[in-house]
């Protein structure tokens, strides 16, 4: 079997911050349809990495590129407009509108007013956000708002997700229900996610890539991560 | 020769002036983040005390460096705690609100002492000859004037016990409230020694420029832009853009007329903006004052 | 809270606009009529600075820039012309295309929102004291003499293609509504749309807008521009009015004046800011006549008072209170309903 070609690359991607080196020389690889999360202890770089990856930063040097293109230091729009859906790690919606408008916005970028309609529709149902379709989103609770997000995230029916914490304040329910919904999403796109939750992890991976200080310190099925004893050491800071 | 140093000497005058009247103006933004569009006001009512004062036979010496002072000291404190205080965090709506008090002050002058001048002072200390130009005597001592303002205030927030604290709650207001100062009151005392500072730069100024309601115009047009172009550091970011745009702006004009001058001076700041949307020292001198 | 006008709204209040402009020269004294298209001028500056301040949350300080753009740009083509109906359409444009090369450099440069006020305003300024110069016999742009802080005279409005079929003054303001009616409509049509929705999802998260794959900066230049070449068309109407131009309509004051009208009209509505131009127009000049309240002492107050109590504007309260209002009966009502249910089932 071929293997699938690669829609994201990072080439000697590095971000300095006046010394700080955030992200030293990564080269990254993501193939077609890939699921892959990105862990790590606090301040391993997997955040600015993912920023790299949007266009939120500019990367000090190195490149990106999505599906041969070569993206670095492009706007957000400009990745957003290639088919990549993104949700940032605190929440970005618009707060004073409702969750149909929020949606409406992130649909309407790609077709014209009655498709738009009618994948809105189909997104709240597919993400069960029925009861609070007409609700103000600044008004709801935090779980809700990240379903939200990924609901816009859905709706504009991208080839690549970049998901920064998705599971981040969620009730164990609605923590299992996106994982289903990544998992779903698996079908059609490709996904990076940043994340914390160990079990939400196991849930939805297959390859994991563990960052250190700014590096790529091992990349592997999440039980060999798990298993490694220099891995164990990183996140828990003793020998085993 | 001589015309080089009367050009000079006139071109660090009107650095000196835009240091003056923008030097309130930066204290309060710098600590505070609260743009005071009344600032203008403030200068004004400042120049109003000095004539006030000397119609009534006080000491000009006395009005311009103590009365004035802390007449618009205590109207600062007043608008501090009335207005000010309500509004912190909204950057906007402070803008709007101190635009409102501008007014007010303008109509409530307006209708105490009509819309025309009601003293000429003229400047003391006479001219100054250099070979074969003569400059004002009064427009040298402003320069020292303001060379000293700007130390005084840079030895206060450097060595003195409330400079410091201005400091530490300028740079982490919520920490400082941790440690036990109380940044209200810290903010009622800024706002009020900015007010002063403001006051005393318009009273110097009557002498020159005379007194007219609506005088607070000119100068908040040109504070506002000096200060944010200077950027967030008070005697960094006024001193270098005063000296930026000042400079500019007095060479300009020697070349090409006062028009231009002006007009060039408001293009460099256009320029500077866009270049470094932070002000100067939102992006050179980054820990400075 | 609504933000979204309905555009259904928007056409109930543009009929109400209809008749009044019929009725109004039975209702008011002929020189209130001539007075009005000046006034009508300055709201339109009132609605120009709502869409893109209300609606696009681009704050705008020297608004009055492009007001006054469009004022000199009018008077000094249609001197030149010899007719008004090309002249409209320079000042609009000219008005449009400075916003669009201004707004180029501040969008596309990502400078800060405060600092886009500030720059406005320093054009603004910067015009002032251009214009105010230009008092010489050699300033002059083909037959239009600038005519420094004397300004310029503005030719009327004519009957297109008919240079010197002058309309009276009566015809004048029927124009004027005309033109004020289609201006508010365009603007509530606007906002509705996809253009105007995403304009609005700019204001409440740019990042978020971003990353949904909208090139905001696009969007802001162009919702400048339209607002501008607005503003253009309002600065028309006012010199026309006026029958001249001077270089106050750059001065600080004007761009205050523009600021507190929308303010305290209510900065997410369209008709807010268009009403509170009449209404404070009429009051500081009743005020002006008399001395015991000076006019800046009252805009003051009103200004502040607004800021601090009633901040969204008087439109936008009131018809909260009546939300609030209808909200309440509508959960009285359904407190009755169940009551009722349960009454009838345990009966």
């Amino acid at each position: 079997m071929a293997r699938r070609e690669v829609v994201v690359e990072t080439r000697n991607l590095s971000m300095h911050f006046g010394g700080v080196r955030a992200v030293d020389n990564v080269d990254f690889e993501l193939r077609e349809k890939e699921l892959r999360c990105l862990i790590g202890p606090n301040g391993a770089g997997k955040s600015t990495f993912f920023k790299c990856l949007t266009g939120q930063l500019s990367p000090t040097s190195g490149d990106v590129v999505i599906r041969d293109i070569i993206m670095t230091g492009r706007e957000p729009h400009a990745i957003a407009s290639l088919g990549v859906g993104i949700k940032t790690q605190v929440p970005n919606l618009f707060d004073e509108l409702s969750t149909v408008e929020n949606l409406w916005l992130s649909a309407r970028r790609w077709h014209g007013d009655r498709r738009a309609n009618t994948l809105v529709k189909e997104t709240i149902d597919r993400l069960e956000l029925g009861e609070i379709r007409s609700s103000i989103v600044g008004s709801l609770a935090h779980g809700q708002r990240q379903m939200v997000e990924l609901g816009m995230v859905v709706a504009a029916e991208p080839w690549l997700v970049l998901l920064d914490e998705p599971a981040a304040g969620m009730t164990d329910e609605e923590t299992f229900k996106t994982a289903e919904l990544v998992r779903e999403i698996n079908k059609t796109s490709a996904l990076i996610v940043v994340e914390h939750d160990m079990n939400f992890i196991r849930a939805i991976s297959d390859i994991v890539t563990l960052f250190h200080q700014g590096s790529i310190f091992m990349e592997d099925k999440m039980d060999v991560i798990s298993a490694d004893p220099r891995a164990r050491e990183i996140y828990l800071g003793h020998k085993t | 020769m001589d015309l080089f140093f009367s050009l000079a000497l006139q071109i660090l005058y009107g650095i000196a002036n835009l240091a003056l009247i923008s030097l309130g103006l930066a204290i309060v933004f710098g600590m505070m983040r609260v743009i005071n569009l009344a600032h203008g006001e403030f200068l004004m009512l400042g120049g109003y005390t000095v004539v006030v004062a000397t119609n009534n036979g006080v000491n000009l010496w006395f009005a311009m460096l103590i009365l004035a002072p802390l007449v618009v000291g205590l109207i600062g404190l007043i608008v501090e705690r009335c207005l000010i205080q309500w509004l912190y965090g909204r950057m906007i709506d402070t803008l709007l609100a101190t635009w409102g008090l501008s007014l007010l002050f303008i109509g409530i002058i307006t209708s105490i002492f009509g819309a025309s001048t009601s003293t000429v002072i003229s400047p003391p200390l006479g001219t100054v000859t250099i070979g074969e130009y003569t400059s004002s005597g009064y427009e040298l001592f402003l320069i020292f004037v303001v060379i000293v303002l700007l130390i005084l205030v840079y030895l206060t927030l450097k060595f003195t016990s409330l400079g410091l604290v201005a400091r530490a709650t300028m740079q982490n207001s919520d920490m400082s409230a941790c440690l036990g100062i109380s940044t209200s009151k810290i903010y009622m005392v800024t706002f009020s020694l900015g007010a002063a500072v403001s006051g005393l730069a318009g009273g110097l100024l009557a002498p020159i420029t005379g007194v007219l309601p609506n005088i607070g115009v000119i100068y908040i047009a040109k504070a506002f832009i000096t200060v944010i172009s200077g950027g967030s550091a008070i005697l960094a970011g006024t001193t270098s853009a005063s000296v930026l745009l000042g400079g500019v702006n007095g060479i300009m004009s020697y070349i090409t007329g006062p028009t231009f001058g002006e007009v060039a001076l408001l293009f460099t700041a256009i320029i500077l903006l866009r270049l470094m949307p932070t002000g100067i020292t939102g992006r050179f001198f980054r820990k400075s004052q | 809270m609504r933000l979204y006008g309905t555009f259904n709204g928007t056409l109930v209040v543009a009929g109400l606009a209809i008749i009044f402009t019929l009725l109004a020269p039975s209702i008011f004294q002929f020189f209130t009529i001539i007075t009005l298209t000046q006034v009508i001028g300055l709201s339109i500056l009132a609605l120009s600075l709502a869409l893109v301040w209300g609606f696009g949350g681009i704050l705008c300080f020297g608004q009055s820039a492009f007001f006054g753009i469009g004022a000199y740009a009018y008077s000094v083509a249609a001197l030149n012309i010899g007719g008004s109906t090309g002249a409209v359409f320079i000042a609009i444009l000219a008005a449009a295309i400075f916003a669009a090369i201004l707004g180029y450099f501040v969008f596309y440069g990502k400078v800060s929102d405060v600092y886009l006020a500030v720059i406005t305003l320093t054009v603004s300024l910067i015009l002032y004291s251009l214009m105010r110069r230009t008092s010489g016999p050699e300033y002059k742009i083909g037959k239009a003499l600038l005519g420094g802080f004397n300004g310029t005279g503005s030719p009327p409005l004519n009957v297109p293609g008919d240079g010197s079929a002058m309309l009276f003054p009566m015809q004048t303001f029927y124009v004027s509504m005309a033109i004020l009616i289609i201006a508010y409509v365009f603007t509530g049509w606007l906002v509705t749309t996809k253009f105007g929705r995403v304009c609005v999802s700019i204001r409440e998260n740019e990042v978020r807008t971003e990353l949904l794959g909208y090139d905001t900066r696009l969007y802001k230049l162009g919702l400048f521009s339209i607002s501008a070449g607005i503003a253009g068309l309002g600065g028309v109407l006012f010199c026309v009015g006026v029958t001249r131009v001077t270089p106050d309509v750059f001065s600080l004051g004007q761009s205050a004046l523009a600021i507190i009208w929308v303010i305290v009209g209510g900065r997410m509505t369209l008709i807010g800011p268009i009403l509170a131009t009449f209404v404070l127009y009429f009051l500081t000049s009743s005020l002006g006549s008399q001395q015991i309240f000076n006019a800046n002492l009252v805009l003051g107050i009103i200004l502040v008072v607004f800021v601090l109590i009633v901040p969204n504007g008087v439109v936008p309260t009131i018809m909260s209170w009546f939300e609030r209002r209808r909200t309440k009966r509508y959960e009285r009502q359904k407190e009755r309903r169940m009551k009722l249910r349960k009454h009838r089932a345990t009966g």
